[in-house]
């Protein structure tokens, strides 16, 4: 059976030393975070998470959910592992104190959440779910809503859902056809919704669904939907629990990993019409849904680094216990971790995911300066670098977590096909995180025209900058300068491809939709070498002067290393086809597939 | 009731330790720190107490420096009410952390003192004696299950070969085993609220407390390595026999 240790050194690292606790220590409302603060918090999480959550993830996939009636039954220990979570305090760490929160930052928030994703992702899933609701009830309820539902979402005492995709409107939701009718100072809902995440259980007391459906007379396509709170029980002025609403999970699907997680059908108003209540403004509710978008993304990022964590432990865990042939010119038969390409593997899942561990931290830095800088210009500078990174952390590092886990089933050789250690089921159920919240796909157009041709690549040129002062850095230093050289190759290729976009697409817009996701690919290796050659200098350093014992400082320093030669000139592979244009992709007629 | 609970900083119990280069002790430095594993079991009992209505007030006490007060916090975070550090730079022998303890237990005027039956880091297994000692108070060593009736403890004592049941008149020392119970998970509010609560400082001068040390530290080393392999023997007799006759241990 698979374990999981939280990585808290790891997660410190980056938190206190890479990116630096006093870029937020200073920040108004941030003051309480300290050293001493940030180890009790991940220790405390760690171990809740290793001792109580990972030993339940096989549990999941092997039993997973089922319809029972009117209502979903979990796996055996599940609804008690939330209830546990939600005890602790866990799900509103970074909620404002006023909502009951605890006020911590995204930051020390995001390090916990890869924390839970890696312990349990089909778990995990419903508190992040349900953060996704409770920012948009935060931010776009009225006072009545979020006196009467924001609390007990906020201390997980109730669950929250996203209801957005229907049959015919997944990725573009202009097609949204479920109704909303008005009915006194309320709406009445009609249709039916899919793959909706923990839509339905018995976990928490109540769920509450944020709906996106059509008022009469709205606009088709997305200008005429709107955002509507409906729950799963009616909620009385009190505060109690009243009547069953008419909103129900009529199915589940049948799913290749996150066997834990209920992916249900909701239908509102088989009877009398499902009571929901709008939240924001009438025909907006596509806009206000795009506010926590960024969040939401980010998150599945945070969850890709999770489970690419947990694959790394595991397949080093095995391959130290694994004894099979021999070193060259050794008499006994070793370990595989001592076989060069065994450990090539593992370096490959490590380095891979601490790059993409540094850049989803930073960026839930960014989050943080960007809402509690006093400076404004500080502030609009965060959101940019967020609204930049975002598309990249959850892109790149899903897609880095699907290799991982496969590597490490590969490491494992046979046995990692064979579902008895636990192996295949990290794969299985990472293999959503590239598709929901947007797929990869979307993301790199997203990256692409938005976040880079929109603005003249001026924001990620920004970003660049300072991975210049890291590549000069690294060349300064007598033992890390070939480091510094291919980094700084790298961000010459990485410059070279915005150029040629920015040329190349200015006439033609399917150059860069053909070139989206090579680009992106290229830039997430590009801005993970950034990361790991700040990591090189700063585990250079802290060698000498450090919180963490030597072995620690050393392996990073190799780790960069490995990252500079085996992953980042990867980047430059992508160059041919984001120079290339769309020729031959739309030279296939019809009658050539 | 009123309970004082010890608690001890050491080297996580995860934190595989290292020797100074120099011989004179185990490297602390850059190591995580944690609370003795068998003191956290002591707070928890301490705060069940005070739950279940047995104990009024909890308060936890350590004996170290500015650092050790993490684990002061640890202690407040699973819910005792107060936390004060007898200050020492050095760290202090047994003996000397005992007449500490004994000093605070003066002040504090406990009902129960409640601390690990020993340290993870030097085992010296030690202070809670001396203390009780010092005080003149009954002692249960070794608790792995302790409950209040009629005025007095009930501690279930591992000994050799079995338990056994004392009944011990209060004022009282006892140490706690890692069975007595299983440490709560630390709520999150707790912990930032645990951050916020004062500590009081105590010097060992203003205690009254001499910790001259007594002992002299010789040299510390890695322990030998163990010899690889053994040996098969052909039935349970000849083991016997070997272990008897040959080896001399039974």
């Amino acid at each position: 059976m698979t374990t999981y240790r939280a990585p808290t050194q790891d997660l410190r690292f980056v938190i206190e030393e890479l990116i630096g606790l006093d870029r937020l220590s200073g920040l108004p409302g941030l003051e309480a975070v300290t050293p001493e603060l940030l180890e009790a918090v991940l220790a405390e999480a760690g171990r809740l998470a290793s001792e109580v959550w990972a030993p339940l993830n096989a549990t999941g996939d092997r039993q997973g959910c089922r319809l029972a009636g009117d209502t979903v039954a979990l796996p055996e220990g599940f609804a008690e592992a939330y209830r546990a979570f939600v005890e602790g305090g866990w799900n509103g760490i970074n909620a404002p104190a006023g909502d009951g929160g605890q006020g911590l930052p995204e930051l020390v928030a995001s390090a916990t959440q890869e924390v839970w994703h890696g312990a349990n992702m089909a778990l995990a899933l419903a508190p992040m779910l349900s953060a996704g609701a409770t920012a948009l009830l935060r931010r776009h309820g009225d006072a009545s809503l979020r006196e009467r539902f924001l609390g007990r979402l906020v201390s997980g005492e109730w669950t929250g859902t996203m209801d957005l995709s229907e049959p015919q409107a997944g990725s573009d939701l202009g097609p949204v056809a479920c109704r909303a009718v008005p009915d006194g100072d309320a709406y009445r809902l009609y249709g039916e919704k899919i793959y909706i995440t923990w839509g339905e259980h018995e976990a928490a007391e109540n769920i509450i669904h944020l709906v996106l459906a059509r008022t009469p007379e709205a606009p088709a396509g997305h200008r005429g939907l709107s955002l509507f709170l409906v729950p799963k029980y009616l909620v009385e002025a009190d505060g109690s629990l009243g009547a069953r609403n008419d909103v129900h999970c009529t199915a589940l699907e049948d799913k290749l990993g996150i066997h834990g997680s209920p992916t249900c059908t909701i239908t509102y108003g088989e009877r009398d019409g499902a009571v929901g209540y709008l939240v924001g403004e009438e025909h907006r509710g596509l806009r206000h849904m795009f506010t926590m978008m960024n969040e939401a993304r980010h998150k599945v990022g945070i969850q890709g680094v999770g489970v690419a964590e947990r694959a790394y432990q595991q397949a080093v865990a095995f391959a130290r216990e694994r004894i099979q042939g021999r070193r060259p010119g050794g008499e006994a038969a070793v370990p595989i971790l001592h076989h060069p390409d065994v450990r090539r593997m593992l370096m490959t899942m490590r380095a891979q995911t601490e790059a993409m561990r540094a850049l989803a931290l930073l960026t839930a830095a960014e989050m943080d300066v960007a809402e509690h800088s006093p400076d404004e210009a500080a502030r609009a500078g965060a959101q940019r670098r967020v609204e930049l990174l975002t598309p990249v952390v959850k892109a790149v590092a899903t897609d880095q977590a699907v290799a991982t886990a496969s590597l490490g089933i590969q490491v494992h050789g046979g046995v990692g096909y064979v579902e008895d250690l636990g192996v295949p089921q990290l794969l299985r159920d990472v293999r959503i995180a590239p598709i929901y919240e947007g797929t990869n796909g979307i993301q790199a157009q997203d990256f692409t025209l938005r976040k880079v041709l929109k603005d003249g690549g001026e924001a990620l040129e920004g970003v660049l900058a300072e991975a210049d002062d890291v590549a000069e850095a690294l060349r300064a230093d007598t033992t890390l300068a070939g480091l510094g050289d291919s980094l700084a190759e790298a961000l010459a290729a990485l410059r070279g491809s915005t150029e040629r976009l920015l040329r190349d697409g200015e006439g033609d817009p399917l150059v860069p939709l053909t070139a989206a996701t090579p680009y992106l690919a290229q830039a997430g290796l590009v801005l993970g070498g950034w990361l790991m050659g700040r990591a090189a200098l700063v585990a250079r350093q802290g060698g000498e002067t450090g919180s963490q014992d030597a072995a620690f400082y050393a392996a990073k320093v190799h780790t960069a290393r490995f990252y500079m030669r085996h992953v980042l000139p990867q980047a430059h592979g992508y160059t041919p086809a984001i120079h290339g244009g769309s020729d031959e992709l739309e030279a296939m007629d019809d009658g050539h597939w | 009731m009123k309970i004082l609970v010890a608690v001890k900083r050491v080297v996580d119990h995860n934190v595989r330790v290292r020797i100074r280069a120099d011989g004179t002790g185990v490297d602390t430095a850059n190591t995580r720190m944690a609370m003795n594993p068998f003191d956290e079991t002591a707070v928890e009992e301490a705060v069940r107490l005070r739950e279940a209505g047995d104990a009024s007030e909890v308060v936890a006490v350590t004996v170290g420096d500015a650092g050790s007060e993490e684990v002061l916090r640890t202690a407040l975070a699973f819910g005792a009410d107060r936390a004060l550090r007898v200050d020492s730079e050095a760290p202090l022998e047994p003996l000397a952390v005992s007449k500490a303890l004994a000093a605070v237990a003066g002040r504090e005027q406990p009902d129960l003192v409640l601390m690990g039956k020993q340290a993870i880091d030097d085992d010296s297994n030690q202070v809670g004696q001396m203390l009780a000692c010092h005080l003149g108070w009954g002692q249960a060593t070794f608790a792995c299950d302790v409950a209040l009736a009629d005025g007095e403890l009930h501690v279930v004592r591992e000994v050799d070969g079995g338990k056994r049941t004392l009944a011990v008149a209060l004022p009282a020392v006892v140490t706690t085993e890692l069975e007595l119970n299983e440490p709560r998970y630390i709520k999150l509010p707790s912990l930032m609220k645990a951050k916020r609560q004062a500590i009081e400082r105590l010097g060992l001068a203003e205690l009254g407390v001499d910790a001259t040390p007594r002992l002299e530290l010789l040299g510390v080393s890695e322990p030998l390595p163990r010899e690889a392999g053994g040996e098969r023997v052909d039935s349970v007799a000849a083991l016997v026999d070997r272990l008897r006759n040959e080896a001399g241990v039974i």
